[in-house]
């Protein structure tokens, strides 16, 4: 099993969200998060008084899926995340060593 | 004396626009503090409708209005309003109701010190504020009100023009704000922080409640409904127009984008600045004093940055400098064409009033810069001006009143 942590624009979690959804994955975790990496901030003036803001707004997307599907999930996220600017995002893969359902109590790919 | 119920009515209706004024200088500012400040900013300018209205009828009024003393003061006949009835005053309105006069005045006291609060904000102990205001009141505004609008106050008695408060409340609250911002020292972390505003559609909002509330605060001072309220309505409003124009176009040219804080702030630069001239001058001049208070009090707000004192919200730069300003500009564009009890400005063939003009605004400066610096330094000594650092982090919503604006 792998866990696919993406960061990624905000604007395109919702298209994100309904693909993987019609692909038949079945849950998924997003928070709101703040990071910069090439793109870089932006400069805010309020009467003069110039700020740098270093942290931009982002999506964070975490979902885990068996080691085949992985691609697949990975093509849908950069198909909608993709303007080919800076700032479109990353993905990390991670490999999860176990998964429990606390409802049921199963575990392993049973548990997704 | 016979009541004109019309006058009465107007001067009725613009007590209560003046007194909006308040609360929207509440918003005006709060918008432009940290979220964990914007319960304790509004707070500053909303107290003040309780603290100023109760020292206003027992002595605020008699000292300003009052029968006067050597030019100086008020006396203590109108000492908690005796005296002041329903008959019409005649010195200061002939047509209403002493009492409705003396409602009107108050208004003005009220708003006078919340304005001094911009340049402190998000540091000022609440307790040591109260009595500031008290003081402030007491011994700044009372004087100097007597002075220029008081029958028998001396700059009154030179000649000089202030038609609705340039000198009283703007200059004298804008030259305070500096000494205030002086004695008690930068905002922690001021210069390295990120200490953006907040919520700048409560700023714009507050602004336009402002400009609202001029139409009474400069109408109404007309003290009579007719010709010379229609006056400053319309020079009021066409000077805040002027100057939203002129403050955005420099901002647009040097900064690069034309910001709606840019806006609230000329609209309010404006306001400010027609305020001694509105009963005087024409639209034309109008249109002039405007777009000049626009391009002045952009420069205004940054002369803080130049000599290293932290005016929060800018107190120094929009009421010091647009008040100053007007002041100066009643002296250059006033016309008895326009106001037949007032006086010809330089460009109108007379060049004595703009020494009068220059003289007066001279007076409020040094007069409101040395009283306001004794009392705080007295305030200092005694109960302490700055919240502790550990507060001042907390935030003023929370470390002086115990509550937070915003539970999401």
């Amino acid at each position: 099993m792998k866990k696919i942590e993406a960061i990624i624009r905000p604007h395109a979690v919702d298209d994100i969200r309904e693909a993987l959804l019609e692909e038949g994955f079945k849950g998924m975790t997003i928070s709101e998060v703040k990071g910069f990496g090439r793109q870089k901030g932006h400069t805010e003036v309020y009467r003069g008084a110039e700020y740098q803001v270093d942290f931009l707004p982002k999506v964070k997307l975490e979902i885990v899926v068996s080691d085949n599907n992985v691609d697949s999930v990975v093509s849908t996220i950069i198909k909608f995340s993709k303007s080919g600017k800076v700032g479109d995002g990353k993905i990390f893969i991670s490999t999860i060593d176990e998964v429990i359902r606390v409802r049921t109590e199963e575990t392993g790919e049973d548990a997704l | 004396m016979k009541i004109d119920t019309g006058d009465t009515t107007w001067i009725l209706i613009s007590t209560a626009l003046v007194m909006f004024m308040t609360p929207g200088l509440s918003l005006f500012y709060g918008g432009m503090v940290r979220q964990k400040n914007v319960l304790g900013t509004i707070m500053q300018s909303f107290i003040a409708l309780g603290v100023v209205t109760i020292q206003w009828v027992i002595v605020g009024y008699s000292l300003s209005f009052g029968p006067d003393i050597k030019g100086i003061i008020g006396g203590f006949d109108w000492i908690g309003l005796k005296n002041v009835g329903f008959d019409p005053n005649p010195d200061y309105a002939a047509t209403i109701p002493h009492q409705a006069f003396m409602m009107f005045q108050m208004m003005f006291a009220i708003i006078t010190p919340a304005l001094i609060s911009g340049a402190f904000a998000e540091r000022f102990k609440f307790s040591t504020y109260l009595l500031f205001v008290l003081l402030w009141s007491t011994f700044v505004y009372a004087p100097l009100s007597h002075w220029v609008w008081g029958v028998g106050g001396w700059l009154r008695s030179l000649g000089a023009l202030d038609f609705a408060g340039g000198l009283v409340v703007h200059i004298s609250s804008g030259v305070s704000a500096l000494a205030a911002a002086i004695i008690i020292g930068k905002r922690k972390g001021h210069g390295h922080d990120h200490m953006p505003p907040h919520n700048l559609t409560m700023t714009l909002l507050g602004a336009a409640l402002l400009w609202f509330g001029w139409y009474g605060f400069n109408g109404g001072s007309a003290v009579a409904s007719g010709a010379l309220a229609v006056t400053a309505f319309m020079t009021t409003h066409i000077a805040a127009a002027s100057a939203v124009l002129s403050w955005l176009a420099i901002e647009w040219k040097l900064r690069g984008k034309p910001t709606l804080l840019g806006a609230a702030s000329g609209a309010v630069a404006g306001l400010v600045a027609i305020t001694p001239a509105s009963g005087f001058v024409g639209p034309i001049s109008a249109i002039i004093i405007g777009l000049g208070a626009g391009l002045l009090c952009f420069y205004g707000v940054t002369i803080k940055n130049k000599f290293g004192f932290d005016d929060s919200l800018d107190a120094v730069g929009v009421h010091g400098i647009g008040g100053s300003f007007g002041a100066i500009a009643t002296g250059l564009f006033a016309s008895k064409a326009i106001n037949s009890a007032g006086a010809d400005g330089l460009f109108f063939g007379n060049p004595s009033l703009i020494l009068v003009q220059a003289l007066s605004v001279l007076v409020a400066i040094v007069f409101a810069f040395v009283m306001t610096w004794i009392i705080l330094k007295a305030l200092d000594k005694t109960m302490g001006l700055r919240v502790s650092q550990t507060e001042e982090v907390e935030g003023l919503d929370l470390s002086q009143h115990g509550e937070s604006g915003y539970i999401f």
